[in-house]
């Protein structure tokens, strides 16, 4: 999936589009765990567990986990190539905007990881 | 008047400068900010400006009147000055050549990158080729651009990449062929503006429709290619 | 520097010859003192005429011819107009082919509007509508679409450079030109096998003009200083509607669309002057009408100084759908929205019918010692600086875009084929080449003297009160005397800023040389001719002298001196016209 990500700077449409779906998708599992949090009266880890648990809120929260991975990389590859540039930094700009790029990877790729290890032992948890 | 004049050249070797001068106006007729430059010439000819035909049509005199990028020729000095401090800068964004004269260069380049002509790879007719009424009425609000660049110069994401993002001006010129019926190169047109700095680098700010001395509108032409780009791609 | 063909100017007549001359493969390059888009054409409004039959279905160019001719006054070279208005059609159609965002009828054809001084049936038939339109920014459309083409064709395009002056060899052929790049304040010579001067009008010879502030006639000081003659210099064309005090231009159009003039007290006075064409006669009519009125009391304003063009009745959608840039203008420079309340107008300088006597392929013409016409080698002449001469004594609105293309695509048409028959570069000596940059060194050399913006309004001052819309001999005498005077000040004026980057100081000293030419040139000959023709009327000789000077007048700036050159009444394909009473 990074490798694919990593290929998303040739094509403005495909980021665009993938920005608005991906912004759509993240709007639907906001609504979703909001809705949760206001019709659920007695809050508690096991409420929680209980909601999270279905295949149905599985699959869901793995795809608002690879929509938020997708939509960070798009804006902060964006970001990065409007003010990492020569003008600002010299001849090495390509250096300063590779190891920016590493970092903003190295970060989404834990943030997509560590809710899906946390999301798919859930099952395992509660049995 | 006071006037606060940008002042560069190159040769004297010193940093750029605001030079402030005291200005009698005449009584009686509210000048428009070129004008005020003519007077100022008169006094002092060194100071370098590009004007011609001094009523808004050739887009020679784009500057920067009190942050504001407009045309010197028809923007009255009660507008641009309401509080009585002229400032005149160069249009921000591009090199600048000499005082208030910039380096539009990277401009014309962007506008040249868009294939500003028709294309018809049908052999032309004996007479014009027809177009009717309603199909012209598309080219309104796009033809008239007069390339003269406050749009794209007040434009941050032209800032940042006055050498991959085309740009307001260019857009609007870029989607005044895709919307004239007569141009068969649209699929070559939309090919060449995919990428994600030409066109999709505008976050639809509108800064280039408040300053367009035209009142043109660039933001939704751009608009109107991202459309085009995602029907095509559907 | 080389080129096969260099077109000094990128107005519409530049760039039609330089696109002609990409096209058939040569090495072309426009040098222009701006950006292209920025020239003068682009401020052009109305259309261009052209016979091509649209809102008129039996409209030729026949018609179109007549009423060319009756235009001129009679000293329009018919073989020109014939060749221009037989070609019309078909270079308007090119321009549409192009890509010209014409106005469309409801069958998807051109729009072509009303405009002055075109008729049907060779004048018998009542208004012609043959103006092609784009709304009201014709010149704009046309080009922005030639320059977008030239882009296409691989023109070379040297813009903001500064043309000094023609480098002409001992036998009289122009080699190329020394030019002066702006932005560096470099100074090179420009070689090319064929020279083309497209560099447009000179109505900053004037305090109060349409024209841009770049329109300072330098071809015309070029040719001058090059020992060639100038014709019917004398013939200014003032346009009925200027905006009162701004100078701005309203388009013909706005009549042609069934505006109208009213005096003071709202009276459509030139019902009384042309009863059949009424506000679509002449501009040269219509001019001298509007200043009578003014004279004699009937002006609007405080001052009584200016008409009115009403235009409200025509209905805020037609006048936003037909004429939107007039709307900003009027807005903008008089304060006045035309949908609701009269625009205030008065006669303003607006083009020079003379300029570098040519042929119809644009090769610029001298008189040879036997006194005979002959081709000057190496040097073209196109648009408002040339005189070709379709326009004569007064021209027809909308016919200055059409000169622009026909005559701009002929010289280019011509060249193309000079070039493949073989003319080479000619070679200048190292003294041509001087010569060519002297009056650079001049002004690089000044120590003190007068500054060039008070000898400017000086020469603009003598030109505006002597040399309008009626001219007087007694006035013009003085003034010729003021102009010498004024010429040995400004050989001594003053260049304060020397700097080398991006120096407009330097190019208002060079073109004040210019303005100088084409005022003195004007001076001579106005006072010269001694008749009323077409736009030149004197209060000491009103009527139109046929035995005396239905002929052109020529201006020799070496020697100040003015001589005659036969009118051509010999068209190729129909009966020439004969000179008849000029009424509308």
């Amino acid at each position: 999936m990074v490798i694919n990500v990593g290929s998303l700077g040739r094509s403005g449409l495909r980021d665009f589009v993938l920005q608005r779906v991906s912004a759509v998708v993240l709007g639907l599992y906001g609504l979703c765990i909001t809705g949760f949090f206001a019709t659920t009266p007695a809050m508690d880890h096991g409420a929680l567990v209980g909601f999270m648990d279905s295949v149905t809120m599985k699959v869901f929260t793995t795809l608002a986990v690879v929509s938020l991975a997708m939509h960070a990389w798009v804006g902060m590859w964006t970001v990065g190539t409007d003010y990492i540039r020569r003008h600002y930094f010299g001849r090495g700009h390509t250096v300063y905007l590779a190891v920016y790029q590493l970092v903003c990877l190295g970060t989404i790729f834990v943030y997509v990881l560590w809710p899906l290890s946390v999301v798919w032992r859930l099952g395992g948890l509660a049995a | 008047m006071q006037i606060s004049v940008y002042r560069f050249d190159p040769d004297k070797d010193e940093p750029p400068r605001m030079e402030d001068v005291e200005l009698d106006l005449p009584e009686g007729r509210d000048l428009m900010v070129l004008d005020v430059l003519e007077l100022l010439k008169a006094q002092d000819p060194s100071i370098a400006y590009r004007r011609s035909c001094r009523e808004g049509v050739c887009g020679s005199d784009g500057i920067n009147m009190n942050g504001r990028n407009g045309l010197a020729c028809i923007t009255p000095v009660s507008e641009a000055a309401p509080r009585g401090k002229l400032t005149l800068r160069p249009l921000p964004g591009l090199p600048v050549v000499r005082d208030l004269v910039v380096d539009m260069s990277q401009f014309y380049r962007q506008y040249e990158k868009i294939t500003p002509w028709l294309v018809n790879d049908t052999p032309p007719p004996a007479q014009e080729r027809l177009q009717m009424p309603e199909e012209r009425e598309k080219l309104n609000g796009l033809y008239e651009c007069i390339l003269c660049a406050c749009c794209s110069t007040a434009c941050p994401s032209f800032w940042w990449n006055p050498d991959k993002f085309v740009g307001p001006a260019g857009l609007l010129q870029a989607y005044r062929f895709l919307a004239d019926s007569r141009d068969t190169a649209t699929a070559e047109r939309l090919a060449a503006l995919e990428d994600p700095f030409s066109v999709f680098r505008c976050r639809g700010i509108m800064n280039c429709v408040s300053v367009c001395p035209k009142g043109l509108n660039p933001t939704r032409a751009i608009g109107k290619i991202r459309t085009m780009l995602l029907s095509q791609g559907i | 520097m080389e080129f096969d063909g260099v077109i000094v100017g990128g107005g519409g007549a530049g760039m039609r010859a330089a696109l002609q001359l990409a096209q058939s493969g040569s090495k072309t390059a426009v040098l222009s003192k701006v950006f292209p888009t920025r020239s003068h054409t682009v401020s052009a409004q109305g259309g261009i005429a052209a016979a091509i039959a649209s809102e008129d279905p039996d409209d030729e160019w026949r018609w179109h011819m007549y009423d060319t001719v009756k235009g001129s006054d009679y000293i329009g070279d018919q073989d020109a107009i014939e060749y221009m208005c037989r070609v019309g059609p078909q270079a308007v159609y090119e321009l549409e082919h192009m890509g010209m965002p014409f106005t469309r009828t409801e069958r998807g054809r051109i729009y072509q509007r009303p405009f002055g001084g075109h008729s049907l049936g060779f004048g018998k038939g009542g208004q012609a509508s043959r103006a092609c339109a784009a709304e009201d920014r014709t010149g704009h459309a046309l080009l922005h679409t030639l320059y977008q083409n030239n882009l296409k064709a691989g023109t070379t395009f040297l813009n903001e450079w500064f043309a000094i002056d023609l480098v002409v060899n001992p036998d009289g052929a122009v080699c190329g030109l020394v030019a002066l790049e702006i932005e560096s304040g470099q100074v090179v010579f420009v070689k090319s096998k064929a020279t083309v001067l497209a560099t447009g009008g000179a109505g900053r010879i004037f305090a109060t003009t349409t024209n841009a502030l770049m329109n300072t006639g330098d071809g015309i000081g070029m040719a001058l200083r090059a020992g060639l003659p100038v014709q019917d210099i004398e013939m200014w064309q003032f346009h009925p509607t200027g905006i009162h005090q701004a100078g701005v231009l309203v388009t013909e159009g706005c009549r042609g669309e069934g505006g109208y003039l009213v005096n003071k007290d709202g009276e459509r006075f030139m019902e009384r002057y042309a009863p059949t064409a009424k506000d679509l006669a002449g501009r040269d009519v219509v001019a001298r009408s509007m200043i009578q009125e003014i004279m004699d009391g009937r002006g609007a304003g405080p001052d009584g100084d200016h008409v009115l063009l009403k235009l409200d009745h025509l209905g805020e959608e037609t006048i936003l759908k037909r004429l939107p840039g007039i709307t900003e203008l009027s807005k903008t420079f008089a304060h006045v929205n035309p949908a609701r309340d009269p625009i205030p107008v008065v006669p303003t300088c607006h083009y020079m019918m003379g300029g570098i006597p040519t042929n119809v392929h644009g090769q610029v013409l001298t008189v040879a010692s036997e006194g005979n016409d002959a081709v000057v080698g190496g040097l073209y002449a196109i648009g408002e600086v040339a005189c070709v001469s379709v326009h004569g004594a007064n021209r027809l609105g909308a016919n200055s875009l059409l000169d622009l293309v026909v005559f701009g695509r002929a010289a280019g048409i011509h060249i193309e084929e000079a070039i493949r028959q073989g003319i080479g570069h000619r070679d200048p000596t190292d003294e041509d080449v001087d010569n060519a940059s002297g009056r650079l060194a001049r002004w690089n050399e000044s120590t003190d003297g007068e500054s060039v913006a008070d000898l400017r309004r000086e020469l603009q001052r003598i030109m505006l009160v002597n040399f309008n819309v009626f001219r007087s001999g007694d006035h013009m005498r003085r003034s010729i005397g003021e102009l010498a005077e004024l010429r040995g000040r400004i050989a001594k004026a003053h260049l304060p800023d020397k700097s080398r980057v991006f120096n407009t100081a330097r190019l208002e000293a060079l073109e004040l040389d210019n303005l100088l030419e084409v005022a003195e040139a004007t001076a001579i000959v106005a006072q010269a001719r001694t008749e009323s023709r077409g736009a030149h009327a004197r209060d000491d000789y009103t009527e139109r002298d046929d035995d005396n000077w239905l002929c052109h007048s020529l201006y020799f700036a070496s020697d100040k001196r003015v001589a005659k050159r036969a009118v051509n009444f010999a068209p190729e394909t129909v009966e020439a016209f004969q000179p008849m009473a000029r009424t509308y």
